[in-house]
């Protein structure tokens, strides 16, 4: 029994980021006003983000402290070998990171084409709150 | 990874999302978005991942904000009730 709660206490980082996405889940559900939805949308991102990260740290993952940035100094031609490329220096994964990178610029441009799509919203409707738009649009009949 | 830091940065990731998403002034909510992408990017350089720490730094906490307080220049800056 010991164990379990000691694995799970080593493993912190993944239980707040699915609290931190459960937050941006319930605000992209729950939430009425249509830019409160895209923070929620940026909070759940960022948590997804916050996983993977944290899959690539291996300091969570028993090698305890001592692991360093994925800088490799000076030139080494087995550098791309494997983990470990000088003598005795464990530094982090860095392909989660590549593929994060590429997430965060995603998320940028999601988030800046749905402010396009609520602004054409509010130029309709003359509103961003979800149910006066479909109360607008059962009037209208569209 | 550094322990303690790592546990502050994390409760007050949690603590800033739930104020972002219950505060009812919406410009205070992107506000707060943007100080919460800051605690993040923290977070990342402390994980050892400072090329995502600084590209959410850059990307996450400046443009998007400055995305979303230009949108919200358009409407309604209070949430309805």
């Amino acid at each position: 029994m010991e164990w379990l709660v000691e694995e799970i206490l080593a493993k912190y980082n993944y239980w707040i980021s699915i609290v931190l996405m459960l937050i941006g889940f319930y605000a992209m559900i729950a939430k009425n006003n249509l830019m409160k939805k895209l923070i929620g949308l940026n909070i759940f991102q960022t948590a997804i983000i916050l996983f993977f990260i944290s899959l690539s740290d291996v300091s969570i993952g028993g090698w305890g402290g001592g692991v360093t940035e994925p800088i490799v100094k000076g030139t080494l031609p087995w550098a791309a070998a494997g983990h470990v490329a000088e003598e005795g220096v464990v530094y982090a994964n860095p392909l989660p990171h590549v593929l994060m990178l590429t997430a965060i610029v995603v998320l940028a441009a999601t988030t800046a084409v749905a402010l396009a799509l609520v602004i054409r919203i509010h130029e309709e409707y003359g509103t961003i709150e979800e149910d006066e738009v479909i109360e607008k649009e059962r009037e209208h009949g569209v | 990874m550094i322990i303690p830091i790592d546990l502050l940065a994390l409760f007050f990731l949690v603590v800033i999302a739930l104020a972002a998403i219950t505060v009812r002034d919406l410009l205070a909510a992107i506000v707060l978005l943007s100080a919460y992408s800051f605690v993040i990017a923290a977070v990342w350089v402390e994980m050892h991942a400072v090329d995502v720490g600084f590209t959410e730094a850059a990307v996450g906490a400046g443009a998007t904000t400055a995305f979303m307080i230009a949108a919200l220049a358009r409407m309604k800056r209070e949430e309805k009730r």
